[in-house]
């Protein structure tokens, strides 16, 4: 192809750790990775190459409970879902209602979008006496 | 009820259950004492239940949990350890003598004679009256702490158009998280040139959410009768003074505030408890002793701790201490032993302990610097102008503490150089 020869950088921060390396990739015309520099390990390279094939990121949110010692539990995605509908789900997330008790690990929503994401409680919620 | 308005007795009692608190409840347990775990909330976890991030525990399980998660690790093994929990109880007085007056709509007033005693109060949050923000008092001025609880716990959404003040880690993490209940967050400023909190936030949270960074940008008035109506921002000089000329005026109907943490000692204070300035929080030594015999302090009540994992670990060891103290009775065996001060020096903020006993073995040094060093970081320790022993990080950002432990030999350098009340210096370049 006409533009492999040609490469293009970019920049990123690393969010496997708290530490936030700054990568800088070089690619070629295909995006396919030449070089990485700037990771301190080999999360790093593991970030990169995800974050340009398919970025991924967490949303942590509250869903409402019903019937429960609080009106809310805490909810995450351990498995990380696809960064640019992070506000769809958001959105989708508003209208859960689950009932209580809820226990640590209680999938909310299972398998959103077929995505193979799910929404966990993070937190339990008993029932209200 | 048989306990209400009396006086009772404890071997431990731990004042606050948030990550230090539980960890030290746990520890001083294990080690034999009877240990009373005293909550003014109505759970366990401290603040940790309203910060539903994930982030928390890649050092003491090895995993990336959220918080809520991390402290219900903790509150189920101090249910499994069958620990005596008091929730919704308020402590009101403490004194050298180690008597602890707490109130509660169970209990009443109580007054509870304790052996040793764990300060693990947590920290508050630094509000627009502390940094003077002119303008009025509408409704709609929030810190960053209030709105989490507000949204997480209470399930309210105060907020639909709103300005973050302060680019730490709660202004960042509250921006996302209104931003996903809907609201639109018009941007993060911050009075400094450079980011304050962690960079993964700035791109997972603000970046992610195209939520603009203001830096060298401050609020110099809020408008609006009953609510908040608008504020104005300015750009600020190398000095932190707004520029003339600067101003903007925004249109929002809330102000979030991220603009720092303050050890709540206010009950450490009336038990004569010294406090360090520089932290704020109570001067102690490596087995987390205050000045008081018997009262020991750890986690946030000390300083501000970024890792929730070094909190945790700083609760065990009071834990560990508290129970100790109350089982050598006063005698020789909890003497301190050799000892040397630890004093901040060139480009560090504040060192926690400022006091190691070398005599112990497993001594941790947290340091917060001072200055942003990128590529290595040397952290020398000196006595009298000479080098003691000095070991090297991969950077120093003031956002992040440098926790180390010190190693054998470290120790032994220590005690030979300075021991006997003598002062280090602690230096970062």
């Amino acid at each position: 192809m006409s533009n492999v020869g040609q490469t293009h950088t970019r920049r990123d921060i690393c969010l496997r750790c708290p530490q936030g390396c700054e990568l800088t990739t070089v690619l070629d015309g295909s995006d396919t990775i030449l070089s990485v520099e700037g990771n301190r390990c080999k999360l790093g390279l593991e970030y990169i190459e995800q974050e340009i094939k398919d970025p991924r990121r967490v949303l942590p949110t509250s869903v409402r409970v019903r019937g429960g010692i609080r009106p809310l539990v805490p909810v995450w995605t351990p498995q990380p879902m696809p960064k640019a509908l992070l506000m769809e789900l958001a959105r989708a997330s508003r209208d859960i209602v689950v009932d209580a008790p809820v226990a640590v690990g209680d999938i909310v929503l299972q398998n959103w979008r077929d995505l193979g994401v799910d929404l966990v409680a993070s937190a339990a919620v008993p029932r209200e006496t | 009820m048989a306990e209400a308005n009396q006086t009772v007795s404890r071997d431990v009692v731990v004042i606050g259950a948030g990550p230090a608190g539980m960890a030290a409840a746990l520890t001083a347990h294990e080690q034999g004492a009877q240990v009373l775990l005293i909550e003014r909330d109505i759970g366990l976890g401290g603040i940790l239940p309203q910060c539903i991030h994930n982030g928390f525990g890649a050092i003491t399980f090895g995993q990336d949990l959220p918080g809520p998660e991390y402290a219900h690790r903790y509150a189920e093994r101090i249910q499994a350890e069958g620990i005596e929990v008091w929730l919704d109880t308020a402590v009101v007085d403490l004194s050298a003598d180690l008597v602890i007056h707490a109130t509660s709509p169970k209990r009443g007033y109580t007054r509870i004679q304790a052996r040793a005693i764990v300060l693990a109060m947590g920290c508050r949050e630094r509000t627009r009256a502390q940094i003077q923000i002119p303008g009025t008092r509408a409704a709609g001025i929030y810190t960053a702490g209030t709105v989490q609880r507000l949204i997480n716990i209470e399930g309210y959404m105060p907020v639909k158009r709103a300005l973050v003040l302060g680019s730490g880690d709660i202004g960042m993490i509250m921006a996302r998280r209104m931003t996903i209940e809907g609201a639109t967050v018009l941007g993060v400023a911050e009075l400094q040139p450079t980011l304050t909190g962690l960079r993964r936030n700035y791109v997972q949270c603000l970046v992610d959410y195209d939520i603009p960074l203001m830096l060298s940008t401050t609020v110099t008035a809020i408008h609006g009768r009953n609510r908040v109506e608008g504020v104005e921002t300015a750009q600020v000089d190398d000095a932190g003074k707004p520029i003339p000329g600067s101003e903007r005026a925004i249109t929002c109907d809330s102000l979030v505030l991220s603009v720092g943490l303050i050890p709540e000692n206010e009950l450490s204070q009336q038990a004569g408890v010294e406090i360090n300035p520089i932290t704020g929080g109570p001067y102690i030594d490596s087995r987390h002793a205050t000045n008081v015999p018997g009262i020991f302090a750890a986690g946030n009540v000390t300083t501000i701790f970024d890792l929730v994992d070094f909190v945790s670990q700083a609760g065990e060891r009071a834990g560990r201490s508290a129970a100790a103290y109350v089982a050598a009775n006063g005698t020789a065996a909890s003497q301190s032993g050799t000892t040397v001060k630890l004093k901040p020096g060139r480009n560090i903020r504040s060192v926690v302990p400022n006091t190691l006993c070398l005599d112990d073995e497993h001594l941790q040094v947290a340091l917060r610097p001072a200055a942003h060093l990128e590529g290595s970081a040397k952290v020398e320790f000196e006595h009298d102008g000479a080098g003691v022993l000095r070991f090297h990080e991969r950077y120093a950002r003031p956002a992040e503490m440098i926790v180390r432990e010190l190693k054998a030999k470290q120790i032994e350098q220590l005690k030979a150089a300075a021991a006997g009340d003598a002062t280090v210096e602690i230096h970062l370049s």
